[in-house]
């Protein structure tokens, strides 16, 4: 008898839901729309331009995006946490100003100017969070301020220490070459030379994914961002949260600062206004919602991907680097409708 | 009988219920006042919750509900009067310490985070994690096997805890919120107008899962407008108005048609009669109001010799 009746299935399957494909599944992600953009960009760039799939070319291209996606990390996560940041391009450069006029300055080690750089940009991000969090003003207006605030500063102090718009050289310090081998060297994979920010870039995509999908601040990352209320009444630390993110950003900065710093050994203090939205771009492209609550840090990394192929494909394509903007800007277009397109389906299926 | 029940019982032996004269209360208001500046919110409000008792806020919009519970959940603090927890004196500064005392607020929009799946809004601010220092993870298996069982007991069979939270129906949501506040261990439910934006069958829903938190031991406070969501699943009534009470019952002290007059306010039904009639209202509509006047007044009068 008991061979004759068919073994009940063990968890019985519910008859509303019909079986989602894993196609459809990953469909489901934030940052598939991106994906397919990345894929199909690098196809026609691949068809276009012999040289754009040598090694050399993949490396040069892969360093154009890690010096965006670095910091789209960072503003990846505070965009799902709710919140943007306008001051990144231009607190990039204020971190490498101070870490290469301190140690000028002080004719100290350049580890020291490095270190000092770093509490100056967590600073930074955290007296963005924190006056976001007190004044409850919108983050456009409270980091346009800074944004203009550290613009002056940058050009200010720098003529004011070093006496020009440029800061002073810094390679004779000590300690510049090691600092030289960590944030700018370059490491040799098969004989073609990669830049170490792409291996920053990894490891912090690496991180952050890790962060936001499988720990609890990853959790009230989404929750601040989705609803703000909501999680504060559930008990979630809503301000620390907040301030972290902007911490995060500013860490993420202070990373590629010294990257712009140590690769020469000095910095034009007029630099980064407009890199900002480079980072924002590369963010919302990779499919995180403007508003909150929703996107991933892969979906960045290939947001500032797209961004590296566009920006260096036009130049393996031998065409006028004119176009580039014009390419970032259609971009953006599709990617965000191409994502809404494919979220609106996902929700349906 | 256990410890903790002892326990309460000679923490609380000089506290007596002003109606049952019993002397457990999970959760008590003694002259509570609240005021925003100059505006005085709330005044002079006294109540007390019990295990395995719903006692049920009653007022219409401005009453002062949203201020009361807004106290009781620590998002605000009383200026005057004494609320007692368990027999301790308290005032929380933060949803936090509500929530370590074993309050839950389950409010009736921002219960839960739209977007995010079912089982990261159940342990929203209560993640389980393993792993320990750095590495410190959250159990993702754990929390999904934990959301998918808590609602089955609620009797909500879920399709996909992976789904995004906004996709359920309103009852759904809020059985979300409810189940979760029970499997954290609260002692005392708070429910703000669960029932507001829901239709009849789906407030039927609601109201059985608060039978059955209520059965399950927990101390429930039900924030409603409606006499009739109230009376079915209530113990105790209190009755705000302009930001004070104007009546505290227990069931066997009060029927349904005079909760509902002491809502509505005879005389206030009485006037909009008459300013209907004066606009030439529809002549069944205006009857209809009319009697319900006269039968308001007639429970209103009835209610108010009972008590002399």
């Amino acid at each position: 008898m008991a061979l004759v009746t068919a073994p009940a299935p063990k968890t019985a399957a519910d008859e509303r839901v019909a079986k989602r494909s894993p196609l459809s599944k990953l469909m489901a992600r934030p940052e598939v729309g991106a994906l397919v953009g990345a894929v199909v960009l690098f196809i026609f760039f691949a068809s276009v331009s012999g040289t754009f799939t040598q090694p050399n070319a993949l490396a040069t291209i892969l360093y154009g995006s890690s010096t965006i996606g670095i910091m789209a990390v960072g503003v990846s996560l505070l965009m799902i946490g709710g919140e943007f940041d306008l001051s990144t391009g231009v607190a990039v450069i204020s971190s490498a100003l101070t870490a290469s006029l301190f140690s000028w300055y002080f004719s100290m080690n350049a580890w020291v100017g490095v270190v000092i750089a770093l509490l100056v940009s967590l600073t930074i991000g955290f007296i963005n969070g924190w006056i976001l969090v007190k004044t409850k003003l919108p983050s456009f207006i409270v980091t346009l301020a800074t944004f203009l605030m550290l613009t002056g500063l940058n050009l200010a102090l720098t003529r004011l220490i070093g006496g020009s718009v440029s800061s002073p050289s810094i390679s004779k310090l000590d300690g510049f070459e090691s600092a030289h081998a960590v944030f700018a060297s370059s490491i040799s994979i098969g004989g073609v030379e990669v830049k170490i920010t792409v291996f920053f870039w990894i490891i912090l995509v690496a991180i952050a994914s890790w962060v936001l999908l499988r720990t609890k601040v990853g959790n009230w990352i989404f929750a601040v961002g989705g609803d703000a209320n909501a999680a504060r009444a559930v008990g979630v630390p809503v301000t620390k949260t907040k301030i972290g993110l902007f911490m995060a950003v500013g860490f993420c900065g202070w990373i590629l600062g010294m990257h712009n710093l140590f690769a020469f050994d000095a910095v034009q203090s007029g630099e980064g206004v407009g890199n900002e939205f480079l980072y924002i771009i590369a963010a919302v492209i990779g499919g995180c919602l403007l508003t909150g609550g929703y996107g991933s840090a892969v979906g960045g990394a290939i947001g500032a991907f797209i961004f590296g192929m566009a920006n260096k494909g036009i130049v393996y394509a031998q065409w006028n680097p004119d176009w580039f903007k014009f390419f970032l800007g259609l971009m953006l277009l599709l990617a965000t409708i191409v994502n809404l397109i494919v979220k609106r389906r996902a929700e349906l299926k | 009988m256990n410890a903790k029940q002892i326990d309460q019982q000679t923490l609380l032996k000089d506290e007596k219920d002003p109606l049952t004269h019993t002397p457990v209360h999970l959760l008590s208001l003694d002259g509570v006042g609240k005021h925003y500046g100059n505006i005085i919110a709330l005044r002079d409000v006294t109540m007390a919750v019990d295990n395995g008792r719903v006692t049920c806020v009653l007022g219409d919009n401005g009453a002062g509900k949203s201020t009361l519970i807004k106290i009781i959940a620590g998002l605000h603090q009383h200026d005057e009067g004494v609320l007692h927890v368990m027999g301790d004196e308290r005032k929380f500064n933060s949803p936090r310490d509500a929530l370590d005392a074993g309050i839950a607020t389950v409010y009736q929009d921002l219960a839960v985070v739209p977007l995010m799946p079912i089982w990261r809004n159940f342990f929203l601010g209560s993640e389980l994690t393993t792993g320990f220092g750095p590495f410190k993870s959250m159990d993702v298996q754990k929390m999904k096997d934990i959301t998918l069982k808590e609602l089955a007991q609620m009797g909500i069979d879920l399709r996909d805890v992976e789904q995004p939270i906004g996709q359920l129906s309103g009852g759904e949501r809020q059985c979300v919120a409810i189940a979760r506040a029970v499997y954290f261990g609260a002692k005392v439910l708070i429910l703000d107008e669960p029932t507001a934006a829901l239709g009849v069958k789906q407030s039927g829903v609601v109201l059985r899962y608060i039978l059955q938190a209520r059965d399950r031991g927990l101390g429930v406070i039900f924030i409603t407008h409606n006499p009739h969501h109230a009376f079915p699943v209530g113990d105790r009534f209190l009755l705000l108005k302009r930001g004070k009470s104007i009546g505290y019952y227990d069931k066997k002290d009060i029927t349904l048609d005079e909760l509902t007059a002491q809502m509505a306010g005879g005389a206030e039904l009485a006037e909009l009669a008459h300013e209907l009639e004066q606009l030439g209202g529809h002549t069944e509509a205006l009857k209809e109001v009319q009697a319900e006047v006269a039968e308001v007044t007639d429970a209103a009068y009835e209610s108010n010799t009972k008590r002399h």
